[in-house]
């Protein structure tokens, strides 16, 4: 089994990201909490999505990079900022932990999470799509190098296959 | 009580002599007010992502926490994102201000009135999510002191300046989003911001 949040974690500070943006979700939990312990890292609590559009514009103006981090279904939250990203050329990289997809146990999450490739496509955001373990680490890598390299909005989509949560009792365990 | 400060004498009383301040200027009339008091490529004047300009000002202040951040916007911005004073509250920068020039109007879209006419005050908010200093501001007095606390003082400090609902003309910054990106890079970074 590949620790792939570890490595996500690695990766993120192999590509300078110093500023983390994220409101909660279940298959993030651990990513959170090693950018949180880390000292040289500002993980920032957000309270909805697209406060973090805005804190990732702020730290590139500052020359910091940063990622954020949230549910698919935050993803609908960001769509009128990330007009701002597209217009004003801002470096983006966004991990999104998807639900109301593979195997989804709750039907409000369907409709975002079967629309959330199509809204980051409409808003011109490289979509990236981990199917298996073993897919997030590149992913997430190319997705950087993307973002701070060409200076484009990138996003990879972690599929609930990878997270792997079937149902609320399994989710509130964790 | 009806307020009588002038919005582009208020924003231009707050950054007379601003040396290393940097600016973020919520969409709309206040980015026209920085402009009236002097572009500059310190500014990061707002087009457009209502709500955002606070988030803006924490996502720089937390990249240069040797430089002192100031976001300038309207009662309507801040309206659509008072979740972000709760994040800049958990978060407690040093560095931050954010400054609300509230006419109690939607200036841009007819002057139509927003909930701060109705008495929601946003100094009450920002002290209740945690900023360390909160204040309503009326007075020309109180300009200078609220001036000096933006520069020198322990933030995140916030400030609702209550402004008559005047209909200015605009004083435009330019439009183009990379444009005020890359000069703002480059006056804070120097050469480096381009090979970043």
């Amino acid at each position: 089994m590949i620790d792939w949040p570890l490595e996500v974690f690695r990766t993120l500070k192999k590509a300078q990201v110093r500023q983390v943006g994220y409101v909660p979700d279940a298959g993030h939990k651990r990513l959170i909490e090693l950018c949180l312990a880390d000292r040289a890292m500002e993980a920032v609590v957000l309270s909805t999505e697209e406060e973090g559009i805005g804190l990732a514009a702020g730290a590139w103006l500052g020359g910091a990079r940063s990622a954020l981090l949230m549910q698919s279904s935050g993803v609908g939250n960001c769509i009128n900022v990330l007009g701002m990203v597209r217009e004003c050329r801002f470096p983006l990289l966004v991990l999104v932990t998807m639900r109301g997809e593979h195997g989804e146990f709750n039907p409000w999450q369907v409709p975002m999470g079967q629309a959330t490739p199509g809204v980051l496509t409409a808003m011109d955001v490289a979509v990236h799509f981990a199917r298996t373990p073993e897919e997030v680490v590149p992913m997430v890598d190319a997705a950087a190098r993307l973002a701070f390299g060409s200076y484009q909005a990138a996003a990879v989509l972690i599929s609930q296959r990878v997270i792997g949560i079937k149902s609320f009792q399994e989710q509130s365990a964790r | 009580m009806k307020a009588t400060l002038k919005r582009r004498e208020v924003v231009k009383a707050l950054l007379r002599d601003r040396g290393r301040l940097l600016v973020v200027a919520g969409l709309g009339s206040t980015a026209w007010d920085c402009t009236a008091a002097g572009d500059s490529a310190l500014t990061f004047p707002m087009w457009g992502a209502m709500g955002t300009a606070a988030m803006v000002g924490l996502g720089l202040a937390l990249a240069q926490p040797k430089r002192r951040v100031l976001v300038i916007t309207g009662d309507g911005e801040m309206l659509m994102g008072l979740g972000s004073l709760a994040t800049i509250g958990a978060r407690r920068p040093a560095n931050l201000s954010v400054v609300v020039i509230d006419n109690e109007r939607y200036g841009e879209t007819g002057m139509q009135e927003t909930h701060t006419s109705r008495g929601v005050d946003l100094a009450a908010a920002a002290l209740a999510c945690g900023f360390r200093e909160a204040m309503g501001v009326g007075a020309r007095e109180e300009l200078s002191s609220l001036r000096k606390a933006v520069h020198a003082g322990a933030g995140p400090l916030f400030a609702q300046i209550k402004v008559a609902a005047e209909k200015l003309p605009p004083v435009l910054p330019p439009r183009e989003g990379a444009v005020l990106k890359a000069r703002f890079r480059r006056a804070l970074l120097g050469p480096k911001a381009d090979l970043d």
